[in-house]
């Protein structure tokens, strides 16, 4: 994992000074809430409905066991009891009071954690796959160039006041677990013929009330240029992009606007002019940042484990565990393990500081010290020996975090939804709650197969609906919430926006919907091989909308 | 029926307009404002609120009568004046039943 020097040491330390200072003057007076709100959001602190909300950065999903516990301890001291794991992540605090923030801070920077560029028009969190430096079907670790991007974009002087916020992505396997292609810039790691890594770039993606796939803007760009490159692009978006209208700020309306090829030009003639100067990624730096990332020494163990493969003859709910939240490991007899934050009738991505602590204490145990948060708001231990997984299977089963439903309709993303934030339309976690309880069942959730349910409470998307296999976007109708369904988005290397499939439904009706639309696929899927997405892409939407609304 | 609902500085905690000018916890102790002398009074008050840096974001919300209670009209200040939907054990709602309790 990534440490700290002195110079992040040193800045994360002067900007915990600053805010401490802000905070006072904010208090005393000196300073009004105009002057204070752009300075508490460039530190990760927005007003909600009830309290203020700490957004706290985790760099590409990657903390270890100390991190965990230190947001435990956060949970149980200034807040209540509990965080909140997001899309970008991140970990949010629905309840801390502002004189506590200072100290907040100052805890978090102990262990090498900030908020800095969690909100604002700056460049955002750069975000990644929850497998990355595990998954077997990776071929370079995509949270080296992460880590650099990071560094790069942390307080860079030109980017902290673009047009609107900036969201980078980067996945370094062929499954892209990422979401790349809906990410201002997407970054998916490549080889060329000559076997040198590189990128392929994708530019303008988004969701929001304007979803847009990201186009491609080069199918190989060499390691080397990536902060050139990536430079080059955040100035012709600084220079171009509107800031005449919040809702057109973002690049994707830049893309749509200005046309792929133009944009393209202005790109690459920016780039001419910052390469080969001191944005070139020196080789000894990727070498050095590569050592932070070197994976652990993994034992020569057998590709089976006996032993897990005895327990799960002994144990059906284990055998379950392991078929669903098991993801393939590059180092044999090695594991993954997705730990889910979606019990039934849960809020989906909330853990308690207790669960946090056991989390933690099973990351040092069993998981080489590493834990990840997934942006479909998980968590994973991406080191796990298979022969441990029946004992951190039982400890996780007795912390109520054993949920065997990775993938499947009941690990569905909801936002916070207007049961927490300012934005929101409509509630999200009810609708998750009772669609979670409606698919209990086991066996019901598993015949479904894969299926990724996401859902909004508002158009700016942060649950992700418009790239959910079934998408619910919750909208305020003369003072009613309702519900509208989008169906055949998916955020994979197949990346597509869902269609609004008809007139939304009321909360009350809603669930129904959902159910209506599932048992439709089930009664028209070729066989149990074709998830729903190939369904719906081969089906189309008309079965979907004669069961939902009549012919 | 309107009232004066604001966040308290130090703590974000929601808060409305009492009758004479303090700030209360609890929806069903704020100030129903029935005319316009009321709510200019009323608005000078939360300018003097924000002014002494005890609350921010401060406006007005309507309120209706419920089953012989008042309570914020849209759903959005209802969740406001209780806490999460989904969490009953966080919020007014919470802080409500404990000071009952």
């Amino acid at each position: 994992m990534y440490r700290y020097d002195e110079f992040d040491r040193d800045f994360v330390n002067q900007r915990v000074s600053q805010f401490e200072d802000q905070v006072r003057r904010r208090m005393s007076g000196e300073l009004t809430e105009d002057e204070f709100k752009p300075l508490r959001l460039m530190n990760g602190l927005y007003l909600q409905l009830h309290a203020y909300m700490l957004r706290v950065a985790i760099p590409y999903g990657t903390l270890n066991a100390n991190q965990m516990r230190k947001l435990a301890h956060i949970a149980r001291t200034y807040d209540r009891g509990y965080g909140h794991f997001t899309t970008r992540q991140n970990v949010q605090f629905n309840w801390p009071k502002l004189s506590d923030t200072p100290q907040i801070l100052h805890e978090l920077a102990d262990v090498e954690m900030h908020a800095i560029q969690t909100s604002g028009n700056c460049i955002r969190n750069v975000t990644s796959d929850q497998f990355a430096g595990a998954a077997a079907d990776e071929f370079a670790d995509p949270r080296v160039y992460a880590e650099i991007l990071r560094q790069w974009s942390s307080l860079h002087p030109e980017f902290l006041f673009l047009p609107r916020k900036f969201k980078i992505a980067i996945t370094g396997a062929e499954q892209d677990r990422a979401a790349v292609q809906v990410h201002d810039i997407g970054l998916q790691l490549t080889r060329n013929e000559d076997g040198e890594i590189g990128f392929v770039v994708f530019v303008g993606g988004g969701l929001g009330r304007t979803p847009m796939v990201g186009r491609k803007v080069r199918d190989f760009l060499p390691e080397n240029d990536l902060l050139a490159y990536s430079e080059a692009i955040l100035r012709v978006y600084n220079r171009y992009g509107r800031r005449d209208n919040k809702y057109k700020a973002r690049i994707k309306i830049l893309v749509h606007e200005t046309g792929l090829e133009e944009l393209k030009q202005d790109i690459e003639a920016e780039f001419e002019a910052t390469k080969n100067g001191i944005l070139d990624l020196p080789n000894e730096e990727v070498v050095r940042i590569n050592e932070y990332f070197a994976p652990p020494s993994f034992e020569a163990l057998p590709k089976i484990s006996t032993e897990l493969e005895a327990a799960k003859r002994e144990d059906r709910d284990l055998a379950l565990f392991s078929s669903r939240n098991l993801h393939a490991h590059k180092a044999e007899g090695y594991t993954s393990v997705t730990i889910s934050l979606k019990p039934i009738g849960g809020a989906p991505g909330d853990a308690t500081a207790d669960q946090m602590d056991v989390i933690a204490d099973v990351a040092q145990r069993f998981g080489h010290d590493e834990l990840r948060v997934t942006h479909e708001q998980n968590l994973v231990l991406p080191h796990v020996k298979l022969q441990d997984v029946p004992t951190v299977y039982k400890i996780l089963k007795a912390n109520e975090l054993a949920d065997s439903n990775a993938g499947l309709i009941t690990d569905m993303i909801a936002c916070p939804g207007l049961d927490y934030c300012a934005l929101a339309n409509a509630r999200s976690i009810p609708i998750a709650q009772e669609i979670s309880k409606r698919f209990e069942e086991v066996k019901r959730q598993n015949e479904i197969g894969d299926l990724k349910l996401k859902i909004s409470g508002c158009i700016n998307a942060c649950g992700h609906h418009h790239v959910g296999h079934i998408g619910i976007l919750g909208v305020d109708r003369k003072g009613e919430e309702l519900y509208q369904i989008t169906l055949g988005g998916s955020a994979d290397q197949n990346t597509s926006i869902g269609k609004i499939i008809g007139r939304g439904f009321p909360e009350a009706e809603i669930t129904d919907a959902v159910e209506t639309v599932v048992d439709t696929y089930l009664a028209n899927r070729l066989d149990e091989e074709e998830s729903f997405i190939d369904a719906y892409r081969r089906l189309g939407d008309q079965p979907f909308k004669e069961a939902l609304y009549g012919s | 029926m309107k009232t004066i609902t604001a966040n308290r500085l130090v703590d974000g905690d929601v808060v409305w307009l009492g009758h004479n000018g303090e700030w209360v916890e609890f929806v069903e102790a704020a100030w129903v404002l029935g005319s316009d002398e009321d709510m200019a009074s009323a608005l000078d008050f939360a300018k003097a609120g924000e002014d002494k840096q005890y609350v921010l974001g401060t406006y007005a919300i309507d309120l209706e009568l419920k089953d012989g209670h008042l309570q914020p009209k849209s759903l959005k200040e209802r969740i406001r004046a209780q806490g999460p939907t989904t969490r009953l054990d966080l919020g007014k709602q919470a802080e409500r039943h404990l000071r009952s309790a």
